[in-house]
């Protein structure tokens, strides 16, 4: 079990490879379809203008991110009328959704951990490589044990894409995943792809 | 009939908090045949923690608490109208109370309604009169991730060399379960229609989602091909998540509609290992859960 701190440095991330356990501590930030498309969109490809708080919540997730993990997550939040947030749900949602935007946003602010389920493709492997980061895959699913882990919500950004798709600041204890994707160009999805492949080609001669 | 809004509550949140045992015993099965030590095995593990975990707590085992698909099935003299407004209203309840998440997004302005309620498909509700002197209603919660990996095949497809037949039915599934991979959250149960027109097709593949684990279909053609189709998805090796393991799908479930000359639709539905369906039935005063 390797024990990864955030942020991350890059030491700790050459050490990883696939298949390897890992806790991780420290204060992440969840984002998936609707954060992805936004960042992209108004500060990387900059084919929309800020609007309204953009400017703010973007400054605000720079540092955060910065040798950071997104948590490709929308949760189950209690305490949405008190604000006084707590998360009771949080499992991983498909990864697979944010390929498009995936590779940007790693070398844009600087990513060293993606989080999410189902692994990514080879734009996302090629960005773990060249910038020195890794895809952690947590287990879909288990959405109140990873709850568990949640310490603190910190805060939450962009509240009006809804509680799913919002940006939630939270705070992390020994929060459980396995490294499918590795900063060496390696790729467990690609592996067992590959080798379903050739199980199915033998099941269904032509 | 009286005001069913607090039983359809309770019926929200033990399909959202509380896997049923079937499924659960199907996880335990599964666990068995991993590696000690793999991380198919770890998942596992992890899985049926989270299980443990989501009743003891009444929390979500998962945080997508999905599409809720309601089957409602009345004796005659029920209003239905009455009865989805209680539904509705025990949805958005259910949603206050953290047991759902707001789920219902209008694809278009792409606001979030906050409270699972949407137009007048969300949640999804059929209704059926029957003879039975009491009230059932089925619940299932699926979520987007699986919903996502479903697959409708058009045959004959050539690129998979599949036929008008049985084998073409064979082949398409295989080849829907290898695209999955694990983003369905694998190991899942595959539930299949075969025929119908697009939309009957897809609802039948749900519908089908609603027999227990160790109930075949009652048509013996269609119960022997989903025996050898669950040991043919489990030979691709995909594994739980999809880390590579030797369970890939804990069943398959088959059924089969009536078709136009024209068209031969083979429709797979992927349900996630959290297969989260739970019935109540109303006799008189008394509810009970199943």
């Amino acid at each position: 079990m390797h024990k990864l701190t955030i942020p991350i440095s890059e030491v700790a991330i050459r050490e990883l490879r696939v298949g390897d356990p890992v806790a991780l501590s420290g204060v992440m930030l969840t984002g998936r379809d609707a954060a992805h498309k936004w960042m992209v969109e108004t500060f990387i490809d900059k084919i929309r203008a800020p609007q309204g708080d953009d400017q703010m919540v973007y400054d605000a997730l720079r540092p955060l991110l910065r040798g950071g993990a997104i948590y490709h997550c929308g949760p189950v939040v209690a305490g949405l009328n008190t604000q006084q947030y707590r998360f009771v749900a949080a499992g991983p949602t498909t990864s697979t959704r944010e390929e498009p935007y995936q590779a940007k946003v790693i070398r844009h602010f600087g990513l060293k951990a993606v989080i999410g389920k189902g692994g990514m493709g080879a734009k996302t492997l090629q960005a773990c490589q060249q910038e020195q980061a890794v895809y952690l895959h947590a287990i879909g699913g288990a959405a109140s044990l990873i709850a568990r882990t949640v310490r603190r919500v910190v805060g939450v950004h962009k509240l009006e894409f809804g509680v799913p798709e919002a940006l939630w600041v939270i705070e992390v204890e020994d929060f459980p995943a396995v490294v499918t994707m590795d900063a060496h160009g390696a790729s467990l999805h690609a592996e067992v792809e590959a080798r379903s492949r050739r199980t199915l080609e033998s099941l269904l001669p032509v | 009939m009286g005001d069913l809004t607090e039983a359809f509550v309770e019926l929200v949140r033990r399909a959202a908090t509380d896997l049923p045992e079937d499924i659960e015993q199907a996880l335990r099965d599964a666990r068995e045949r991993e590696a000690p030590g793999s991380a198919a095995r770890g998942a596992l593990d992890t899985i049926l923690e989270n299980v443990a975990l989501a009743r003891r707590d009444s929390t979500p085992i998962c945080q997508d608490t999905g599409t809720p698909l309601f089957f409602v099935h009345h004796p005659e003299g029920w209003s239905t109208r009455r009865l989805r407004e209680q539904i509705r209203a025990a949805i958005a309840e259910a949603t206050a109370r953290s047991y759902l998440r707001p789920n219902a997004v209008d694809p278009i302005s792409g606001k979030n309604s906050g409270n699972n309620l949407g137009d007048e498909d969300f949640p999804t509700i059929h209704f059926e009169e029957t003879d039975d002197p009491e009230l059932t209603v089925d619940l299932m919660l699926k979520g987007g991730g699986c919903e996502n990996v479903g697959a409708q095949y058009t045959l004959p497809n050539s690129a998979l060399g599949a036929s008008r037949d049985l084998e073409g039915v064979r082949r398409s599934v295989l080849d829907a379960v290898h695209k999955a991979q694990g983003k369905g959250c694998a190991p899942g149960i595959l539930s299949v229609a075969v025929g119908g027109d697009r939309g009957s097709s897809y609802l039948r593949s749900k519908k089908e989602l609603l027999r227990q684990m160790d109930q075949p279909s009652p048509d013996q053609r269609l119960a022997e091909l989903e025996q050898r189709l669950t040991g043919e998805a489990n030979q691709l090796g995909i594994g739980p998540m999809g880390f590579g393991g030797a369970t890939t799908v804990l069943g398959v479930k088959l059924g089969s509609l009536h078709r136009l000359p024209a068209s031969f639709f083979v429709t797979v539905s992927y349900m996630c290992w959290a297969h989260r369906r739970r019935r109540m039935v109303v006799r008189g005063d008394q509810v009970t859960y199943h």
